[in-house]
């Protein structure tokens, strides 16, 4: 699903966030990606998000080499992959319902289909009573989580996730963890960055470290 | 084998796409946007109400200063293209010889028609328009002299040969003045025709003042809704499903602003009808303001929607491409 070949960061100034990283994650896969703050982490989901380009080395997304793909194409691109931040990036102005309809406005689904698709998303999230509701008024675990409907409304091949936990509690980070775990395993491929050890050892996937913007080591490797 | 398919393959992932929106869809998702904007503008009444004044003011100006021309041109045009001349004979000429006269005029090639107006008929007309008629009784001999109105033919009747004519006619011995009644309405024709172009100067300026108020709104507009076009654009939306409610916006302020130019003028023309009324009576005229044709604005509706386009377009390419994710 993701293969970096040899490839590097350096943005402008000269700083180098990553330097020569090979790895692939399969199809199905989920995995964790850990290390420092300033380690590479994010500009590792930044590379695959398309938010970023590489400086050197090759990118391929489902198969796709998107190394050198035109700003004009991004947009479907990102389309199959579902992004969920640490602090949510919802719109304050909208409810939880326009919020997690907004991935299916942009690719242009007819209206019922909308409807069916968010209150389908916000059902697998228990998020069905509240679909009428601001964001502003829900707690921070709910709100993450509306951030998860809209991150897997669309059916994403590829599901991205940068510290999700970072601002939850055990108890609400766990809950979060298993609700990866319920995507995954109906097939969803999940690249989790995350820096909470803890957390990690407790689920024992493959972890991929980071250090300095070096591949520090692939626990439990596989081909 | 593999680089042909790749080609292939873009046209049929766009031939995907696009099969998700039927026509109908894609016409319901425009009027969606569209009334999102209008939502959304509704929602800041204030503001929105002022920048849509300044492009009302903006476009009211051009448009009543054409009003004003045209209706001016109207005034102008009742007598525009009748060059008569009038020559005022000599007090010795007597009315035989001027009838005379007015017989050998006639037979010029240059001449269509000639009117002899004796300086009895002269004098009755003037008894009659002026109102001077007890004045004119106490006076003990007729003061006005024989005069000739000339009307050139038709391929004589520009303003070059018009002169020509008056020359010639200015020349004879028993003419002691001839006077080309078409200088003044030439006069007014060319400073109408001045006055058209500086019209349009300052429809211009005007123009681009409509287009910088659009622009910077817009733009003020892009930086309020910053994070949520990042997120968009997160989410994989396309640079024309960012762009759209902005264009969408500042075709509404044009739209408004139009609709705003309309009522000024029809208001400016409306206070002005009973006096124009009142001065035109003092002239005997019938002459009668016209206000503006359903044509002025349907084309003040079509430049606020033009300029409004416009100024969003230019706001929106040059800042939108700056907010990326990241």
């Amino acid at each position: 699903m993701i293969r970096f070949d040899n490839i590097s960061k350096r943005y402008p100034g000269g700083f180098e966030a990553l330097s020569n990283i090979s790895l692939e994650l399969e199809a199905g896969a989920m995995a964790f990606v850990t290390g420092h703050s300033g380690a590479g982490k994010s500009t590792l989901l930044k590379l695959i998000a398309l938010i970023e380009r590489t400086t050197r080395g090759q990118l391929h997304i489902n198969g796709q080499n998107v190394t050198n793909i035109s700003r004009r194409r991004i947009p479907f691109i990102r389309r199959k992959i579902g992004f969920i931040f640490q602090d949510h990036n919802l719109l304050f102005d909208r409810t939880v319902f326009d919020n997690v309809a907004l991935p299916l406005v942009i690719t242009g689904y007819r209206h019922q289909e909308i409807g069916r698709r968010v209150r389908a998303a916000l059902d697998k999230l228990g998020l069905l009573s509240k679909e009428r509701m601001y964001p502003i008024t829900l707690s921070g675990g709910e709100q993450q989580r509306v951030g998860i409907a809209r991150a897997v409304v669309n059916k994403p091949l590829l599901l991205l996730a940068d510290e999700p936990t970072g601002n939850l509690d055990p108890a609400l980070s766990f809950e979060i963890m298993e609700l990866f775990e319920r995507f995954n395993q109906v097939g969803v491929t999940i690249l989790i960055a995350s820096h909470d050890i803890g957390l990690l050892d407790r689920l024992g996937y493959p972890v991929i470290a980071l250090d300095h913007g070096r591949l520090a080591g692939m626990e439990q490797q596989y081909a | 084998m593999k680089r042909a398919r790749q080609h292939q393959s873009t046209p049929d992932r766009r031939a995907t796409r696009r099969r998700m929106l039927s026509p109908r869809t894609w016409l319901t998702r425009h009027a969606q946007v569209a009334l999102d904007s209008l939502g959304r503008l509704s929602r800041n009444p204030l503001a929105t109400l002022m920048t849509a004044a300044v492009i009302g003011i903006a476009l009211a100006m051009p448009a009543s200063l054409y009003l004003l021309l045209s209706n001016m041109d109207r005034l102008s045009g009742s007598w525009d293209g009748q060059a008569s001349l009038s020559v005022f004979l000599n007090d010795t000429v007597p009315v035989a010889a001027a009838a005379t006269l007015a017989g050998r005029i006639r037979g010029w090639p240059e001449v269509a028609a000639v009117t002899l107006v004796t300086p009895e008929q002269a004098l009755e007309e003037f008894r009659q328009r002026s109102g001077f008629a007890d004045v004119l009784d106490t006076l003990d001999e007729n003061p006005l002299p024989a005069v000739l109105l000339v009307l050139p033919a038709p391929e004589h009747a520009g303003p070059r040969s018009a002169a020509a004519l008056q020359t010639r006619l200015q020349a004879l011995p028993e003419t002691a003045q001839a006077q080309l009644d078409l200088q003044w309405v030439q006069r007014l024709t060319a400073m109408l025709a001045l006055a058209q172009r500086g019209v349009l100067l300052i429809s211009a300026l005007l123009a681009l003042a409509v287009l910088l108020v659009v622009g910077n709104t817009i733009r003020l507009e892009i930086l309020g809704r910053r994070e949520e076009i990042v997120v968009t654009r997160l989410i994989g939306a396309t640079d024309g499903f960012i762009r759209r409610p902005f264009l969408y916006s500042g075709t509404w302020y044009g739209i408004v602003g139009a609709l705003l130019a309309w009522l000024l003028v029809e208001t400016g023309f409306w206070l002005l009808t009973t006096p124009v009324r009142q001065l035109a009576n003092l002239y005997q005229s019938s002459f009668q303001l016209q206000t503006l044709p359903l044509l002025l604005l349907l084309v003040l509706l079509a430049g606020g929607i033009l300029l409004g386009l416009l100024g969003s377009w230019i706001a929106v390419g040059r800042h939108l491409g700056a907010i990326e994710p990241g």
